[in-house]
């Protein structure tokens, strides 16, 4: 009965990572990681139920409190970014490169 | 549950390829925003309750509407580049993703054996979902509670230092933008008044439609650079071409008039 949560998670939690892995768009990278976090989320959430008790869903609360403080400092980061350099793309960041 | 969980699963699965394949990110954004939904709607059939609000309210009222706040930003029209800048970079995710996808399955398979308790349990003997997490959060975990405040103090301070823009050139005023202009008028001949209005016609006043010179050319000045931009121009030679037309018509009329007396 479980099982089927923890598939559903896992095969969001990959797509999260193809989407960080192929996309070049900063924005959609960063969206791709909520997504990943999401995925560990809806697992917790699924092993809480399995356990009967709430220590999971604690946790997924917790996560879901640390995934608004990263998205707060990582949109600052990517606005001014585009700021400097008037590009989101992950690739053009690189001027420790040159 | 299990009607609720494939009705979810699928729209969820859709919502996170779509995240990934749409070339544009508002796109991209709302794909993700149903997955959020779902996701909130498993969490209800989950017995978490308070989680499906907390899901609804932070990450597709707060996290997902400041993306599309970004988005907005900087701008929705900035396409995504389709060139691979790392050689064989997609095959290798490709591979890479689906050993992840494997490895994953395969430790799932055997790892959660026999029935699920179900929280009903644990609900009667807390008092209520939010109860037991309540009991939860101010006992056991109540110094990591502690912790996330310092985390989002931190990480609100530190999102208004990242975003704070220090002014590189002074501010203008009404006095130095007038020199400027006179200036401009003195080296370039730059007309220094206000800017020629738009066309008025006969069937358009708008504001992309451009003002005719005397010669009968299109006064450049006369509409936006933005609008210009988008090609939203309308076409003042044909509008004026219509009215000549209807002129002439009239006038002819007129002149048939005259006759006839």
């Amino acid at each position: 009965m479980i099982d089927q949560y923890l598939y559903l998670a896992v095969i969001l939690f990959v797509i999260g990572a193809v989407g960080v892995m192929i996309r070049r768009n900063a924005l959609v990278a960063f969206m791709s990681v909520e997504l990943m976090l999401n995925a560990a989320n809806l697992a917790l959430v699924a092993f809480a139920w399995h356990h009967a008790s709430f220590d999971g869903q604690v946790a997924s609360f917790f996560v879901m409190v640390v995934a608004a403080a990263e998205v707060v400092v990582g949109l600052a980061i990517i606005v001014s970014i585009y700021k400097t350099r008037r590009s989101t793309s992950v690739d053009n960041a690189n001027l420790l490169n040159q | 549950m299990t009607i609720v969980f494939w009705i979810c699963a699928p729209l969820m699965v859709l919502g996170g390829l779509g995240l990934i394949l749409f070339r544009k990110a508002v796109y991209s954004a709302l794909s993700m925003a149903l997955t959020m939904v779902c996701l909130a709607v498993l969490y209800a059939s989950l017995d978490a309750p308070f989680l499906f609000a907390i899901q609804i309210i932070v990450y597709t009222g707060a996290i997902l509407m400041l993306f599309l706040f970004v988005l907005m930003l900087v701008g929705v029209d900035t396409p995504d580049s389709i060139v691979e800048t790392i050689k064989g970079q997609r095959i290798l995710s490709a591979i890479g993703a689906l050993g992840l996808l494997g490895l994953m399955i395969f430790s799932i398979g055997g790892a959660v054996t026999g029935p699920s308790a179900g929280l009903a349990g644990a609900e009667q003997a807390a008092g209520g979902n939010v109860q037991g997490i309540a009991q939860l959060l101010f006992g056991r975990y109540v110094w990591v509670f502690e912790l996330t405040s310092a985390l989002l103090i931190t990480a609100a301070v530190g999102a208004m230092i990242l975003a704070h823009a220090q002014r590189t050139k002074p501010k203008l005023g009404q006095r130095e933008q007038a020199d400027a202009r006179m200036k401009a008028y003195a080296d370039q001949g730059t007309h220094p008044g206000s800017l020629p209005n738009s066309g008025v016609f006969a069937t358009s006043n708008s504001i992309a439609t451009p003002a005719l010179l005397p010669d009968g050319t299109i006064a450049p000045d006369s509409v936006s650079q933005t609008l210009a931009e988008r090609g939203a121009q309308l076409d003042s030679t044909q509008l004026r071409a219509l009215t000549a037309e209807t002129f002439e018509r009239a006038e002819r009329i007129r002149d048939e008039e005259d006759e006839e007396l």
